[in-house]
């Protein structure tokens, strides 16, 4: 493993028990060989308590006491494995309509969204669902994986078949990059390895490819923006009149010397250093944590942003965006909430719902527009101060944000403003 | 010619750097939970990073069982020492003194379940609003489901299935009083993640780490360390062994392995080579199938 280039790929996944989601990462562990021999004893007295045959792979990403028994995923969880190539990070997320927020969690943070299809099923709604919940959350690369093509004789036509099927619905979403795969994730039919029953099929196995996806171009080079977390003063005799902004890179890239404005306030200076504790940097780019110190003394704190004085976010105290709704109490348009956008807090409220959106369909629904948990719709909000924001589409950090009911603390919808 | 993509080792530390100051703007009243095992080290290594030039702002807190490893002890003050933090310990011997906890009977009696009690105490006592934890998602079934920051009710209790949903950098750290958060930077590293980064950044660990004479018993699978708390079995002998542990825990329930691994290099190798899960040599993780998560529940670390 080469530590100084290999990169790291998030992605998600997304389907149901019955479309083999929990024996395809299995799988891909297991053919990994990101498997300890005492997880794979504890699983195998399990297959065999539960009178399996051989290893059932889908009990390595069992979890919670409850998900054991009852059999289903609750929750998003974290699984982790490496090779030679890459470190991934699975977020394994449940399929369920009634679990859109978690698939939503899931795809938050996401390079890559696989999708499993059940060849002898073809696609059904619970896959426009997740195909179109990975546009929604501009999810770069989307890789639709074609499973169990051991049930269907490994047939080329059923293959081809769910491709047009899929990409005649697709063509509806924004999609940047989607590929196809037919596997069998039971057998492991190109996953880690290359199927020998289907010559046919002339691409790389499911692990090359998520190997070799090309995602150092997913984040955005051009706008630069620097949320500030916090300000760095500390007072100490070697750095008296130390004054650094800590934050993470959002997007685009500073350099020492580049001209700057800090919003809101909208004063503008030069970048003294962009340190790091290991030395000043001569530059930093997404999704770096540095310290920057200015050429003039100003006023900034937590919740400002720095950004390039050429190439700067909207200020806006009205906007629209794509809601995902995500607690068991109902939207209340016209209440108070407190908005998350960046490292900023403001007050907001949803100032109307303009549709609803039927998430297996597509439909807008201007009817009934209330919002319930799992339900996403088209909302405009209105801020008691001005965000700096950018489309999601342009900027998946300074174009979200998260609604907290302030009765209860409990974070209760993302959106992703348009 | 730059390059605008950071490696996974880097995007881990600047994950845990962001996820660190987020707990210093959000909260009050922040320490970090030290065990004195590689994960607490690490985080309190980004912690320094997190904030330099200026010095870490929260104390490091330590539950102390008083089954200690001494070299923990020496190790855990001289760091506090090198690094001018404030230490804070809670002592389960002392929640045993008041009577809020009793001792475990039986023959693998420990105080492993005690802690939570001391824990809970130490946090109630010094107001503290979030600990910040080593916990990782790859260690253990339970904690796969855990977010960056994860809410504690008043009772200290953990609702797995009721979780505030975590997008994209956001951290809701909202609490009412008497709750509490626990903040996990390094959720997203794995064992292999932790020592790489030891080694790249030649972080300084307890000698324990690194193979090393030792007298032992061997019980449960695992070369158990012969200390005062330890009673023998008729059918147990001592032995010495070249030994080094992969997991710091109570002197009690920290089983070793063999090995030769005496510098960073050697353990990085060697752990790269393991067939085995880190918390296998955990007698603790060991009493059911759904240990972790009923101790989590209840506030454990």
């Amino acid at each position: 493993m080469k530590l100084d280039t290999n990169q790291l790929l998030r992605f998600t996944t997304a389907g149901s028990v019955d479309d083999g989601k929990s024996t395809l990462i299995g799988r891909l562990l297991y053919d990994s060989k990101s498997i300890f021999e005492d997880q794979l004893a504890a699983v195998t007295t399990t297959s065999k308590r539960k009178g399996h045959e051989g290893v059932d792979l889908a009990l390595f990403t069992d979890g919670l006491k409850d998900e054991r028994e009852q059999g289903i995923t609750i929750d998003v969880a974290y699984r982790y494995f490496t090779t030679p190539k890459r470190k991934f990070i699975i977020a394994d997320t449940p399929g369920h309509i009634q679990y859109t927020r978690n698939m939503v969690t899931g795809a938050s943070t996401a390079n890559a969204a696989l999708i499993l299809v059940d060849a002898r099923h073809g696609v059904i709604e619970q896959t426009k669902r997740h195909a179109f919940i990975a546009s929604l959350l501009q999810i770069p690369h989307i890789i639709v994986c074609v499973n169990k093509m051991d049930l269907v004789d490994f047939s080329e036509k059923v293959y081809e078949d769910i491709v047009t099927q899929f990409e005649g619905f697709s063509s509806k979403l924004y999609v940047k990059d989607i590929q196809f795969l037919p596997i069998s994730a039971l057998l492991g039919d190109n996953v880690v390895n290359r199927s020998e029953n289907m010559d046919w099929y002339k691409g790389a196995p499911l692990l090359y490819t998520l190997e070799t996806l090309h995602i150092s171009s997913d984040l955005n080079k051009i706008d630069a923006r620097f949320p500030v977390q916090t300000v760095l003063r500390p007072q100490s005799e070697d750095f008296l009149d130390y004054r650094g902004y800590a934050g993470r890179i959002a997007s685009g890239i500073f350099r020492p010397g580049d001209e700057v404005t800090v919003l809101p306030s909208g004063f503008t200076s030069t970048i003294k250093t962009i340190d790091t504790s290991d030395g000043e940097q001569e530059q930093a780019y997404a999704p770096m944590s540095v310290a920057m110190t200015l050429v003039d003394d100003i006023d900034i704190s937590r919740g400002d942003m720095i950004v390039k004085k050429n190439n700067q976010p909207t200020p806006v105290q009205e906007f629209d965006a794509m809601l995902c709704w995500l607690h068991n109490a109902t939207a209340r348009p016209r209440t108070k909430y407190t908005i998350m956008h960046t490292s900023n807090e403001q007050k907001a409220m949803i100032k109307e719902v303009v549709y609803k959106i039927d998430i297996n369909t597509y439909a807008r629904n201007e009817t009934n527009k209330d919002l319930d948990m799992n339900d996403i719709g088209r909302v405009t909000i209105r801020t008691t101060r001005p965000l700096m924001i950018d489309e999601y589409r342009d900027n998946r950090i300074t174009g979200s944000f998260v609604l907290i009911d302030d009765a209860t603390h409990e974070t209760v919808a993302a959106g992703m403003i348009m | 010619m730059g390059k605008y993509y950071l490696n996974y080792l880097d995007e881990l530390e600047s994950e845990a750097i962001y996820i660190l100051r987020e707990v210093w703007a959000q909260f009050e009243n922040p320490v970090i939970l030290f065990s004195g095992g590689k994960d607490s080290i690490l985080v309190t290594h980004l912690a320094k990073k997190a904030f330099y030039p200026s010095k870490i702002p929260f104390p490091l807190m330590h539950v102390d069982t008083g089954h200690n490893f001494p070299e923990t002890i020496q190790f855990r003050d001289d760091l506090v020492a090198t690094l001018g933090a404030q230490l804070i310990v809670g002592s389960v011997q002392e929640s045993i003194d008041e009577g809020r906890v009793a001792e475990e009977r039986g023959k693998n009696a420990t105080r492993n379940a005690l802690q939570i009690t001391t824990l809970l105490d130490a946090i109630a006592h010094n107001k503290i609003d979030c600990a910040i934890g080593g916990g990782r998602r790859d260690e253990e079934k339970a904690r796969a489901k855990e977010r960056f920051f994860s809410h504690r009710d008043d009772f200290g209790q953990w609702d797995p299935k009721n979780q505030r949903p975590e997008l994209w950098n956001l951290l809701n750290g909202k609490h009412f009083e008497g709750e509490h958060f626990r903040a996990f930077p390094i959720s997203n590293w794995t064992e292999m993640d932790v020592w790489n980064y030891i080694l790249r950044e030649n972080i300084s660990i307890p000698s324990l780490y690194y193979a090393h004479e030792r007298e032992v018993v061997w019980r449960q699978e695992s070369w158990i360390p012969v200390s005062e708390f330890l009673k023998l079995e008729e059918s147990e002998k001592i032995e010495k062994k070249k030994i080094r542990f992969r997991t710091l825990g109570d002197i009690t329930i920290t089983g070793g392995i063999e090995s030769d691994a005496d510098t960073l290099e050697k353990i990085a190798t060697e752990v790269a080579a393991m067939k085995q899960t880190e918390r296998g040599n955990r007698s603790d993780d060991k009493r059911s199938e759904s240990a972790m998560e009923d101790r989590k529940r209840q506030g454990y670390f």
